[in-house]
């Protein structure tokens, strides 16, 4: 690997701090830097290059004689909670994102910070949603310096046109466990919102006004950080069974009214898709699968949200009755249709990391083999193996695919940074990778020579599936063996591309400042892309 | 004002024209896709104007993703609003779209697309239906009708329909006349014909084709006519039409408006419209062409749509329209001959084969004899089959 070593002219004068840095190429053949937020950084290496060495992060020992006896770390409010766990200028504050787009806590987190004039303060959310847009108020008045985690919608754009101070970090679920894990992140306060909880601070997330399923996204918080506030709008004596948070970890409690808003938790987009053009990919993405043999009695498959995805299950399910086999597992994000799936006894086990509808959460309380995972269990590389390389059939979107089947899901074709990595990175390793996506959305063609920012290496992406047809990576040599004479329509990646081109014409390249205002990390902490400014 | 915005438009654009003095060209363009195709969107517009020497104008458009052969027909229906012209701005007809098409090619399904809405129209041919409508009539709002025809003309053109049969419903009377102009020099292959009730109206279609195809066309390249009955007197005249001229392929029924004409109202198991559909079958089967049925019109009911189809087919119909892409193989896996409907023909056929090879003159299997309609119906079903793959050309090779 060649390192070319580059100095970045300073072009804005509020961003010296990382415009000054050092930047290199990296092994995708990307710019990078080699200092974020004032803290060095390894560029990306390869896939399962990077090797960490030392130990564990850990938390401060503590001593039970500080903590009350009788169990009770209920304070008064929030603000109080806050105040008690040290809440200063330039600290670490996390929180979860299991309530999507119905998060009533996040945001007051940070409307107390503002009030009391804190600044410089590092969000670390597990994602970010449309509700937490307020934040950029926090973001241009430096109460918050910078997101490292997610940042969707208005926060994207916010960063992407040059507004945030710090640099912006992207990091998947099992990343954000890793970079937790392995210290290269601090949390001083982690928040946990807790659809239930007592006033010893063991939680869960299955029962209560705000039920959301698991709550994997705060394990690390809750291990890691060095103090841990549980917020509840359901408090219940001790004990709150399952405690899927140990109240062990738990500094204090505080009682909200509302934490949440239930439909919105809930989110509206998990419905089987009625798009013919998205059913057709569903339907040739499942028939890809069968024909390859990747579905057998026994198989295992991750189920996406997206309403393609969904109607894939629906596809599978029909193979499945007809043959009379059971997948043995399924990765969730979980809704109805993957829980009449285990309950028609078409999947034998749910591992759920997040859950998208009531029905999902009723399935994970009641029936034993609705299990939930956390980021820990399910993605975290600097582990000693997870259940992510153990999937047959991984089913993913993506806003871009290049002609080396690099993908990205964090950047648009205009450049702009509008949503986070979620698990996404982290299922790459499963055994099949298969993304369904349209040839071209609108005008915009979605397989391009170079993909705006890698979220994804090639070399794991195996299949991409579009209405006009089905690309195979050469390097899965077995898999274009096996569909040597399939029904459906094979082609190469740049057959595609060159048909999306003829249809929509050749874009142009979104126009970047020399600027980076976020970066993307891989799933072993190093950096695997920058996200530019875009020029306006 | 041509085209469409706001909320739930895709690929399409809304453009507005005003023509200025003086001042030259005032472009402004907005697009959903500005950073990768901004400068393509102004490239285009300046010299869609340059072409209908347009110097001063001021001209707005707002783009939710138009292709560039949408952009183009929006352009042109605005300036043509404003300064009519014989001239055309017609993109190059796409090499993949240079097919004709057979009188007795299968007609099972035809899909219906609005004619002024282009989101539809770019991905309708990968749900393979055996045609695509696009429809100036119905599904056009009358103050979209001009403009339609400029965006189903540039679809016939450019639009890869891979392989479906292209068919563009024109209006009733001397609108539909008047869309000919717009259709038969485009590389159409078929016409449906709304509210046929006379054969003077196949002719009048017929005699407008003429004057447009000598100068464009190859003679040889015949544009078939489909006439839909949709009123009692069209169902009294159904022979009359079916066979008023050499080029009517098809003849189809429209329940919608048969049932209001006859002041009743359509009902899921169709008592009312048996006399009608039964003289549409008979009508067509005796001029020699192919009868087709209604829509189904519950796109979100599968196996409603099934039981039409075997009811369909069991009255005699050859194919019916659709509204949904996701009908199209319901329709067709229905219409096409079942397992056992081929495993039977497969043995008339095998003994009729048999018996040219051992010179007999009568068919018999077993001891029965077969009749030479039997075997006529058999040879078309295996035909079907071979056809739609459900069974290999050379099946006998192993037949038993």
């Amino acid at each position: 690997m060649s390192k070319k070593v580059r100095t970045t002219h300073a072009s804005s004068t509020v961003r010296t701090t990382h415009a000054s840095s050092q930047q290199v190429t990296n092994a995708a053949g990307r710019v990078v830097p080699t200092v974020i937020n004032g803290k060095p950084a390894v560029p990306y290496m390869g896939i399962g290059k990077y090797k960490p060495e030392g130990f564990r992060a850990a938390p401060k020992l503590a001593s039970c004689a500080d903590y009350p006896a009788d169990g009770n770390k209920v304070v008064p409010s929030l603000k109080e909670a806050l105040l008690k766990a040290g809440l200063r200028d330039g600290i670490t504050i996390s929180t979860h994102h299991h309530f999507r787009d119905g998060d009533l806590v996040a945001t007051q987190v940070f409307d107390i910070a503002h009030e009391l004039g804190i600044k410089g303060l590092m969000w670390l959310p597990s994602a970010s949603f449309p509700c937490h847009e307020p934040m950029t108020k926090y973001l241009a008045d430096g109460t918050i310096d910078h997101i490292e985690g997610s940042m969707n919608g208005a926060l994207g754009r916010f960063t992407s046109e040059g507004k945030m101070q710090g640099l912006g970090v992207l990091r998947s679920h099992g990343g954000r466990y890793q970079a937790v894990q392995d210290g290269e992140v601090h949390i001083d306060i982690a928040v946990i919102a807790a659809p239930t909880a007592d006033p010893f601070g063991n939680a869960n997330g299955v029962n209560g006004p705000a039920a959301c399923g698991p709550l994997g996204f705060a394990l690390a918080d809750s291990q890691y950080a060095d103090r841990v506030i549980i917020v509840t709008d359901n408090l219940v004596p001790f004990p709150c069974l399952p405690w899927q948070i140990s109240g062990n970890y738990v500094d204090y409690v505080a009682v909200l009214d509302k934490i949440g808003i239930p439909e919105k938790i809930v989110s509206g987009t998990t419905e089987v898709t009625k798009s013919p053009d998205r059913l057709l990919l569903a339907e040739w993405s499942a028939k890809f699968c069968d024909e390859a043999g990747l579905i057998y009695d026994g198989f295992s498959f991750q189920a996406g949200a997206g309403g393609t995805a969904l109607s894939i299950g629906i596809f599978f399910s029909e193979i499945l009755r007809e043959r009379g086999w059971k997948a043995r597992f399924a990765r969730g994000g979980s809704n109805k249709y993957l829980v009449k799936m285990l309950e028609e006894g078409l999947v034998e086990y749910i591992l759920d990391g997040q859950t998208f509808d009531l029905d999902g959460v009723r399935s994970m309380r009641d029936n034993p083999q609705h299990v939930w995972t956390t980021p820990f269990t399910s993605y975290n590389y600097h582990g000693k193996g997870n259940f992510s390389s153990m999937v047959d059939i991984v089913i993913l979107g993506a806003t871009e695919v290049d002609v080396n089947f690099n993908a990205n899901v964090v950047t648009h074709s205009d450049g702009y940074l509008l949503h986070g990595i979620g698990g996404w990175q982290n299922t790459l390793f499963g055994k099949c990778v298969i993304l369904p996506v349209p040839l071209f959305r609108d005008r915009m063609p979605v397989i391009r020579d170079e993909v705006t920012t890698i979220c994804g290496p090639g070399e794991l992406i195996d299949v991409i599936v579009t209405e006009r047809g089905i690309a195979i990576n050469p390097l899965r040599k077995d898999l274009i063996k096996k569909m040597k004479n399939s029904s459906l329509p094979i082609k190469s990646i740049h057959e595609l591309k060159a048909e999306a081109e003829e249809i929509c014409g050749v874009p142009a390249k979104p126009k970047f400042t020399d600027e980076v205002v976020a970066v993307v990390k891989w799933v072993d902490g190093t950096v695997l892309d920058s996200i530019w400014r875009v020029k306006r | 004002m041509t085209g469409n915005k706001g909320k739930g438009v895709r690929s399409d654009c809304f453009v507005t024209l005003e023509l200025t003095g003086k001042g030259g060209i005032d472009l402004q363009v907005q697009s959903k896709v500005a950073v990768m195709y901004g400068d393509d969107i102004r490239r285009e517009a300046l010299e869609i104007l340059k072409f209908f020497g347009i110097r001063n104008a001021k001209v707005t458009i707002e783009d939710s993703g138009a292709l560039p052969l949408v952009i183009a027909a929006r352009l042109e229906a605005a300036i043509k609003k404003l300064r009519p012209s014989e001239k055309e701005f017609l993109p190059a007809i796409l090499k993949e779209n240079n097919y004709r098409t057979e009188k007795d090619r299968n007609r099972f399904s035809r899909l219906y697309l609005p004619g002024n809405s282009p989101s539809l129209m770019v991905n309708a041919g990968i749900h393979k239906p055996d045609g695509i409508i696009l429809d100036l009539e119905d599904a056009v709002a009358p103050d979209k009708k001009d403009e339609a025809r400029y965006l189903v003309r540039n679809a016939l053109r450019a639009i890869n329909f891979y392989g479906a049969e292209r068919m563009v419903r024109i209006n009733q009377g001397q609108r539909g006349l008047d869309d000919l102009d717009f259709i038969i020099p485009h590389n159409v292959n078929l016409i449906l014909l709304p509210k046929c009730e006379h054969p003077d109206q196949v002719r009048a279609v017929n005699d407008k084709i003429k004057t447009l195809s000598p100068v464009t066309r190859h003679p040889s390249r015949v544009t078939w006519i489909m006439p839909i009955i949709e009123s009692a007197l069209g169902v009294m005249n159904a022979f009359a039409i079916a066979g008023s001229a050499e080029n009517v392929v098809s003849l189809a029924i429209g329940l919608e408006d048969y049932t209001a004409d006859l002041g009743t109202r359509r009902t899921a198991e169709g008592a009312e419209s048996f006399f009608a559909r039964s003289m549409v079958v008979n009508a067509a089967r005796a001029a020699g062409i192919q009868p087709i049925d209604s829509v189904f019109s519950d796109v979100g009911d599968m196996e409603g749509l099934r039981q039409n189809v075997l009811r369909s087919k069991a009255l005699g119909f050859d194919g019916m329209g659709c509204i949904h892409p996701r009908q199209i193989a319901v329709i067709h896996e229905t219409f096409a001959p079942s397992a056992e409907e081929i495993d039977k023909a497969r043995k008339i056929v095998n003994a009729f084969h048999k018996a040219q090879e051992q010179g007999l003159g009568v068919v018999a299997l077993g001891t029965k004899m077969i009749d030479p309609p039997v075997v006529k119906r058999a040879l078309n079903t295996i035909n079907l089959a071979v056809k739609m793959n459900k069974l290999a050309k050379n099946w006998r090779e192993t037949y038993e």
